[in-house]
């Protein structure tokens, strides 16, 4: 009898025994577990991405759009408004190539206007139009200081091309060259100032002559 | 029509002035010495202000071969490609912005140029615009105005560009294409239509390589006018170019 009941309490406190340490112990692993993982892995995660740059991403201003008006010159027909505008893509920090379009509306040549009734031309005819394909080179790079502590980053330029005169009922190969001055208000914007000789043939009056007709332009342009 | 194109130039305006906010700014960290920065985008601007090893500097923008950067304490100026390319990115790498050199000239992928010459006694301006598939494969968008006694045309060409050598520095080329041609008689000729007719050109050329971007390229092409008329008509042109390659 006491045997039994003796054998009862054993195996009664033994299962009280696992019981309790499974409850005990459990619990404790666990935490052990967690205690492991947490040493591989921070409470705060700190958002830190890494990216590579890619040269394309960074923003590039080498394209250049002018718009100008100033005064042209044309050979026996008047100097007059004209209004243009240039697009230029900078090669290098010396370099550019440059597309322009210009128009201007020449008055009366002196003949006809002492004549009276000669009319050498249609209104058609008297719009001067062009465009020209040329390179530049910036010569003379340099600062303006406007004040003390004002100082802009300026360009003395050449520049010369070929391109096309429409005039007076026909096409004109025509050649270009002049210089110009580049005033950089900010990195974007910039002034223009421009003299630029456009030399074509004319045969209107008699025979084929070559005439220089020189432009003078104000501009103001944007980078992008 | 004025106020399209000024609501035009507005807008690209504000296309333009409309800055990148601040942390969008590639950052990259000076690893040489010191980073000079220069006034202006140039190389006789001069050195203003010196970023030392181990700061950090946020790119701006690009001009040709310089960069606009802006320092931790707010200090901004241009430095040269070769001094940028010395400094690290946020992995550790070195900034990888690829020199322009004569190595690039068998590579290049675009070329852009502008070219003029003689169109059978009449003379021709062109620009062309090219885009290389493989080194030895290259194709051409180009359009042309010719000037003539008693015409003037406007002509449009594409065409495939084969150089056998590209790693040659005086490089010949073999050109295929097609295009069309507009021509318009002088007003002072007996009144006649415009016509337009395509065309097609077999030719070969030279480019030679100058100097960082730049080449020189000459050009000859027999061109096939596919004229309403009973002959076809066969022009020589022959060009002389000035290009760019990037």
């Amino acid at each position: 009898m006491a045997n039994w009941f003796c054998s009862v309490l054993l195996k009664s406190g033994l299962l009280l025994l696992v019981f309790v340490s499974s409850f005990a112990l459990s619990p404790r692993g666990a935490e052990a577990s967690e205690e492991m993982l947490s040493e591989e892995k921070p409470v705060i995660e700190p958002e830190v991405y890494r990216r590579e740059i890619d040269a394309s991403e960074i923003d590039t201003e080498n394209f250049e759009l002018t718009a100008f008006t100033g005064l042209m010159s044309v050979e026996d027909f008047g100097v007059n408004n004209i209004i243009g505008a240039r697009l230029a893509f900078h090669i290098t920090e010396g370099l550019f190539f440059e597309a322009g379009i210009g128009r201007t509306t020449t008055t009366k040549t002196s003949y006809e206007r002492l004549s009276g009734s000669v009319e050498l031309l249609t209104d058609d005819q008297r719009v001067l139009s062009y465009y020209n394909l040329s390179v530049g080179y910036n010569l003379l790079p340099g600062e303006a200081f406007l004040t003390r502590n004002l100082a802009f980053n300026t360009a003395f330029y050449l520049i010369g091309g070929i391109g096309n005169t429409t005039f007076a009922g026909d096409e004109r190969y025509t050649i270009n060259y002049g210089f110009g001055y580049r005033f950089l208000a900010t990195d974007w914007l910039a002034l223009h100032a421009d003299v630029r000789n456009h030399v074509f043939d004319m045969e209107l009056l008699g025979e084929k002559a070559t005439t220089n007709n020189i432009e003078m332009s104000l501009g103001l342009s944007i980078f992008f | 029509m004025f106020y399209q194109g000024l609501v035009f130039f507005c807008s690209l305006l504000l296309l333009v002035s409309s800055a990148q906010a601040d942390d969008d700014y590639p950052r990259v960290q000076v690893a040489d010495p010191y980073l000079e920065m220069q006034t202006g985008a140039g190389s006789g601007y001069p050195v203003f202000y010196v970023i030392e090893r181990g700061e950090w500097v946020q790119i701006l923008k690009r001009k040709t071969e310089w960069f606009k950067v802006r320092s931790e304490r707010g200090k901004e100026g241009w430095v040269r490609r070769e001094q940028m390319e010395q400094t690290l990115t946020p992995t550790g790498s070195k900034l990888d912005l690829p020199d322009v050199a004569e190595g690039d000239f068998v590579r290049r992928r675009w070329e852009m140029g502008i070219s003029s010459g003689d169109f059978s006694g009449a003379t021709i301006i062109s620009a062309w615009s090219g885009y290389g598939f493989t080194r030895n494969l290259s194709m051409e968008l180009s359009v042309s105005n010719v000037l003539g006694s008693y015409s003037s045309s406007l002509m449009g060409n594409v065409g495939l560009l084969a150089h056998p050598f590209p790693e040659w520095r005086f490089s010949p080329y073999f050109t295929l294409g097609t295009g069309i041609i507009q021509t318009t008689p002088k007003a002072s000729l007996v009144q006649t239509r415009d016509r337009t007719n395509n065309t097609t050109h077999v030719g070969v050329g030279l480019r030679v390589y100058l100097a960082k971007r730049f080449i020189v390229r000459f050009d000859y092409k027999s061109l096939v006018i596919f004229s309403s008329q009973d002959d076809n008509q066969e022009i020589n042109v022959w060009q002389i170019g000035f290009a760019a390659f990037y």
